[in-house]
């Protein structure tokens, strides 16, 4: 017998004040998010009501200008090298925790996910002392460094599901049917881990792109685009492209994470 | 031993850290054999049979596959091919391209592989089946598969790891007639892995048993089931009454055994060889006894009293007692004679139980 659609199971039986939590929760998290995309539409250099009338006019501006093309430019640079890294290294890491004896593999584990729960101030300051001992000039590459940091526990967050939901004798069975340690990886592994690359490429390059904290200490002469916003945030007339340009950010990065979810759980529910 | 083996395996050791999973084992399977290793889990079976294919290591000892050792050849490179208890039946590819996996190496053209992998699903009576997605299928579609994936490359034995322990149990006994059948057409060796008994003695033409990590004896269905050589033995392959018993031999030329409740047997001489005096065990399939109700004229009996009986529609199964021994004897009947209830045997009534020596299987003592 099915309990699909029946009302009388333990489980699945309704939960009103559940409910109720629910929406307030969602509204009291996205409400003030939402402010922003609504003001980058106002006709008025100045965030108060009454709204003035809607324009398009912040946008406009955003695209004639310059140094958001250069940010832009830089940030999809750093995003694309990081989410492109952090994954691979994410894709070694998983398949090394789930198939091999690794004494001590929960503190690893533990110790991966680490930069997920240490404030990110203390691993930038940590890194332009570190950087700034060995001489290294700030540059987009020391940012790269520290969103690589941001963005591993998430590839790999996102990886180990793939992999542990994983039956190792597929590898065996394609080592048996006489294919090498490399052949096998290419024709069963990775595709049957690529829903989990996907959604990882995305997840880190989004987390990247929107990161602050680690941009703030290690840039150096070429801002990212959160970076271009802060800057930005010192002149009042700016404001309203700076909040159309927070919209446009917000909307991306919610589309791209929406996408990485989907995809990483495409094939896991009926395994 | 045959030289025309096979497979040998010889003085092979397997330790996992302290643990020893394969302790000495010798055995040779010959070619085109349906071999069986039969054990409970955990006696080291599916430990052997992967270190056929190659994915665990020998400790110590050898493997000689078609004459050549086995050491140091990688999985991919062995003349194996192996069925997998989960029939590791690739998610993203369609039923072809499962098939065809192991032909990338072969540099067959399109049609040519198209081709093989129809003789394929014809085989395994699965034709049409190629477009299908791995998702699509049922268990016994998916041990067809995983079957027809290995058997394209016509490796020279194929492993079987339990392939038939998610079925049902009606799909499992067709499953068994069929593979039986299949094993004679492409006349491979197949080394099959099942802690199933009855599958084993159904399906093979050897059977290893194995506990602990040792092979206790290999033998032919009739020869495990008919002449046990040890207590383990006896008492894993189907059900056995054991009598504790002393060797008395008078110097002509047949021995007898005293027995506790099955009194004196005589026994050929070829059969026992401890000296008079000696404690052995003698052993007795439950199907062997006769039961009757009025004392037999000759032959070999004795008196008991029904204690259990239950009722299995083609068969019953009986506990009677006996005197000088203390657990029952389990005796089994077909009821051939039995139609209506009057005719079944009613507990606690006084029976007969006759024998025939021949039956009888003569062990060593505890």
């Amino acid at each position: 017998m099915s309990a699909r659609g029946d009302t009388g199971t333990y489980i699945k039986r309704p939960n009103r004040p559940l409910q109720i939590y629910a929406v307030i929760f969602l509204i009291v998290l996205y409400v003030p998010v939402l402010f922003i995309p609504m003001f980058s539409f106002n006709d008025s250099i100045y965030v108060r009501f009454p709204l003035q009338g809607f324009t398009l006019q912040w946008y406009a501006e955003l695209w004639s200008r310059d140094a958001v093309w250069a940010a832009l430019f830089n940030s999809v640079k750093v995003g694309a090298v990081v989410a492109a890294i952090s994954t691979i290294l994410g894709v070694v890491a998983a398949r090394a925790i789930t198939r091999y004896r690794i004494p001590g593999k929960s503190a690893l584990v533990t110790f991966i996910m680490m930069p997920l729960v240490i404030p990110g101030i203390i691993f930038g300051v940590a890194l332009l002392v570190l950087l700034s001992r060995m001489g290294v000039p700030l540059s987009l590459y020391t940012v790269t460094l520290g969103h690589l940091i941001v963005c591993l526990p998430f590839a790999v967050a996102t990886l180990l599901p793939r992999f542990e939901g994983f039956d190792p004798s597929m590898e065996e069975a394609s080592a048996d049917l006489g294919e090498n340690g490399w052949w096998t990886f290419w024709r069963v592994t990775f595709p049957m881990v690529f829903p989990g690359v996907v959604a990882s490429l995305l997840l880190t390059f989004t987390i990247s792109f929107d990161e602050f904290i680690m941009a703030f200490f290690l840039t150096g002469t070429d801002a990212t685009l959160p970076m271009y916003i802060w800057g930005q945030l010192r002149f009042p007339q700016e404001f309203p492209s700076v909040l159309a340009l927070s919209s446009l950010i917000l909307f991306i990065s919610f589309i791209l994470v929406f996408i990485a979810q989907r995809v990483g759980r495409m094939g896991l529910e009926d395994a | 031993m045959k030289n025309d083996a096979f497979i040998s395996i010889r003085n092979v050791n397997k330790y996992f850290g302290s643990f020893q999973a394969i302790d000495n084992v010798n055995m040779d399977i010959g070619e085109g054999e349906f071999f069986s290793l039969l054990g409970a889990s955990g006696c080291g079976k599916t430990t052997l049979l992967r270190m056929l294919a190659g994915f665990e290591s020998t400790s110590d000892g050898e493997i000689l596959i078609d004459g050549q050792p086995s050491a140091d050849v990688p999985p991919h490179h062995r003349p194996v091919n192996m069925v997998f208890q989960s029939y590791a039946i690739f998610p993203h590819l369609n039923v072809a391209d499962n098939i065809a996996y192991g032909l990338r190496k072969h540099k067959l053209s399109k049609p040519q592989k198209q081709e093989m992998v129809d003789e394929m699903l014809e085989l395994i009576k699965l034709p049409g089946y190629g477009k299908r997605k791995a998702n699509e299928l049922s268990g016994g579609q998916r041990q067809r598969i995983a079957l027809a994936r290995a058997l394209i490359l016509k490796p020279k034995v194929l492993l079987l790891d339990e392939p038939l322990g998610a079925l049902d149990k009606q799909l499992r006994e067709q499953m068994q007639l069929e593979l039986r059948a299949l094993q004679r057409q492409v006349g491979i060796t197949f080394v099959f892995v099942t802690h199933d008994q009855e599958e084993a003695l159904t399906l093979s033409d050897r059977i290893a048993v194995m506990s602990g990590g040792k092979v206790l004896q290999v033998d032919t269905p009739e020869g495990l089931y008919e002449a046990p050589k040890t207590r383990e033995v006896a008492s894993f392959i189907g059900n056995m009454n054991f009598f504790q018993g002393t060797v008395r031999r008078n110097g002509s030329s047949e021995a007898a055994i005293e027995t506790q409740g099955l009194g004196s047997i005589p026994i050929s001489l070829e059969k026992v060889t401890k000296p008079d005096g000696a404690p052995v065990q003698v052993a007795l399939r439950p199907e062997k006894f006769e039961l009757l109700e009025e004392e037999p004229t000759g032959g070999h009996f004795v008196s008991a009293k029904m204690d259990k009986t239950a009722y299995l529609g083609e068969r019953s199964h009986y506990y009677v007692t006996l005197d000088g021994k203390s657990e029952p004897v389990a005796v089994s009947s077909t009821n051939q004679f039995v139609a209506r209830d009057d005719d079944r045997w009613k507990e606690g009534e006084p029976v007969w139980l006759s024998w025939s020596p021949e039956a009888v299987v003569v062990l060593d003592a505890d």
